[in-house]
């Protein structure tokens, strides 16, 4: 048994919020937040109506000495929807931290974080820690419509750019996150791309930068039933030594190279 | 207590003894893991020292490497969920060289399970295990739902369940139980047949072949069409088979599976004939299910009585 493995917990809920189309989350989880690093997630039972699984959710935000972990989610299947009306006191049964963590980059390089829906919300968590770093970091948050961008307020605190994108063009450039891509990546030197979001969004965040050799890795979603490494159902095609193997997004992941994914593999028979 | 059967007086929990026994098979305790629940055993060993475990059963292997069927490969349903993996899996040989040793040097006692292709593949998964140190038996999965074509199911027939069973306890230097289906007409057949063909005991159930429908897409929620159902929703169909295999064929342990997730579950499936039990699904829900169900057991056997957790086997009131 390893000490810095994730642990069980039942966590007080501390507050309860609305991000625009998005509910948030605050828990009291010292264990957890304590061996939290951003891009990592918690599993959370969710009661009622013979469901049985815990939902995975990314980690956006941690305070060391409160001890506390936020996660955003969207309200859009039983589970969440009980979640969203958990309300301050209630407790909850967490699992976490699961999965590998975003790689921090080891040189002073610029960073560029892409993100999709709420898919943004571990880049925030990410983009607090590149901060204290003290390197560039550009955000840019794309979504269908105004309301379903993630939280542009505190990605505009924590990045040094941060570019909206939006489809219906009610928010900053109407358009899709890799549009914008392209613009500032031939503006600025960008060392390292992070990204999360819908799969086919980071397939072609991927593409971008790997066809620019820059680095990129994505943090992906994959439904699972365990989160810990034991179902085997969220599994991702992933290139590497040369083999062709289904790695499991809860444990191998949820970070991957994005340059090694086999992103036209996904859904499609070995 | 009007109503409740209990053995006696009530005792402390460490006078109860869980010691059981399937055949020459002797566990520490009733507690063991589903195959294809439990990953290596070094991921739920983060969460608890899973060499307390009766035996841990393995994530079924096959001579070759296999990749697995594409996502999605689950989808929760109603008090259970569908999957279908495709017995992803290193190959025997990898897990021999890489998993096997991790599991001896932790003194977990490992029942492996094998699937083979054809009655010949079952033959040489069993030859590799031979002389292997630390393995207590092999389970023999001739029921995976997750194949590509369903009549190679070996457990749906009588014939071809004794065959594959057979070709595995002829080179077995350990008991061989034989995981089944309930999805047959009529399951003592099928459990006759592998007790002719030499099987120790048997493992009841695997999961039941399944599929859902988004009805906004119309399409099948598993990349695969159908799945293995589990969870609660088939605890009954796993107490039913259970005690249906343990009144026609008594002298065949039972290793139960089939929606455990309370000392209440374990005990009903105990009743209903089996000598251990399976732990599967509920690990998925929470990793220390099986911990728990372990240290809750004693506690519940001493308020009624027993002084053992073996008496229960097939103890249902008729």
């Amino acid at each position: 048994m390893s000490g810095t493995g994730p642990v069980r917990a039942l966590c007080e809920v501390i507050a309860s919020r609305r991000i625009g189309s998005y509910h948030a989350l605050t828990v009291a989880a010292p264990e957890i937040a304590a061996r939290t690093e951003p891009g990592q997630f918690v599993s959370i039972a969710v009661e009622g109506d013979g469901m049985l699984l815990r939902r995975p959710f990314s980690v956006c935000a941690v305070r060391d000495v409160a001890g506390t972990v936020d996660i955003a989610f969207e309200a859009n299947g039983r589970g969440t929807a009980w979640l969203a009306g958990r309300a301050r006191h209630d407790v909850l049964d967490i699992v976490g931290s699961l999965g590998r963590p975003f790689s921090l980059p080891r040189q002073p390089v610029g960073c560029l974080l892409v993100g999709g829906g709420y898919g943004a919300a571990p880049l925030l968590f990410l983009a607090s820690r590149l901060r204290r770093r003290e390197l560039w970091v550009g955000m840019i948050l794309g979504a269908a419509t105004r309301r379903r961008l993630f939280n542009a307020v505190t990605a505009r605190r924590f990045s040094h750019a941060t570019y909206l994108v939006t489809e219906d063009g009610s928010a900053g450039t109407k358009g899709r996150v890799t549009d914008v891509m392209d613009r500032v990546l031939d503006a600025r030197a960008i060392g390292v791309v992070y990204a999360c979001g819908p799969m086919p969004m980071l397939a072609a965040v991927s593409k971008i930068a790997t066809e620019r050799g820059i680095p990129v890795q994505v943090a992906v979603e994959e439904a699972m039933a365990c989160g810990v490494g034991v179902c085997w159902t969220c599994v991702v095609p992933y290139l590497s030594g040369g083999e062709v193997r289904n790695i499991r997004a809860c444990v191998e992941g949820p970070c991957l190279n994005g340059s090694q994914v086999l992103w036209d593999r996904i859904g499609l028979a070995s | 207590m009007t109503g409740v059967q209990t053995a006696g007086t009530t005792l402390r929990p460490d006078q109860v003894d869980l010691r059981v026994q399937l055949g020459p098979l002797a566990l520490h305790n009733p507690i063991v893991t589903a195959s294809g629940c439990f990953g290596s055993g070094r991921e739920i060993d983060q969460f608890f020292d899973i060499a307390t475990l009766g035996a841990v059963v393995v994530k079924s292997l096959t001579l070759e490497p296999r990749l697995g069927l594409p996502t999605p490969r689950m989808v929760e349903t109603a008090s259970g969920m569908l999957n279908a993996i495709g017995l992803q899996n290193p190959g025997i040989d990898r897990w021999l060289a890489s998993d096997l040793p991790w599991l001896v040097a932790r003194g977990v006692p490992t029942i492996v399970s094998i699937a083979g292709k054809t009655v010949r593949e079952y033959g040489l998964l069993a030859e590799r295990l031979r002389g292997q140190q630390g393995i207590v038996a092999i389970e023999a999965n001739i029921s995976c739902p997750n194949v590509d074509d369903r009549n190679t199911i070996f457990s749906c027939k009588e014939e071809t369940a004794g065959a594959a069973v057979e070709a595995v306890v002829q080179v077995a230097d350990v008991p061989v139980f034989a995981k089944l289906t309930p999805d047959v007409t009529d399951i003592t057949v099928i459990a006759h047949s592998v007790r002719s063909a030499g099987a120790t005991g048997a493992s009841l159930v695997n999961t039941l072949l399944g599929m859902a429908i988004d009805v906004e897409t119309r399409r099948p929620r598993l990349a695969a069409v159908t799945g293995g159902l589990s969870g609660p929703a088939i605890k009954p169909i796993a107490v039913r088979a259970i005690h249906q295999v343990h009144r026609a064929v008594g002298d065949l342990p039972i290793i139960g599976m089939g929606g455990v997730r309370s000392v209440a579950d374990v005990v009903e499936l105990l009743l209903a004939g089996a000598s251990a039990v399976a732990v599967g699904t509920a690990t998925f829900a929470n990793p220390l299910t099986a911990h728990d169900l372990l240290s809750k057991l004693p506690q519940w056997l001493a308020a009624r009585g027993y002084p053992t957790a073996r008496e229960l086997t097939g103890a249902v009131a008729r």
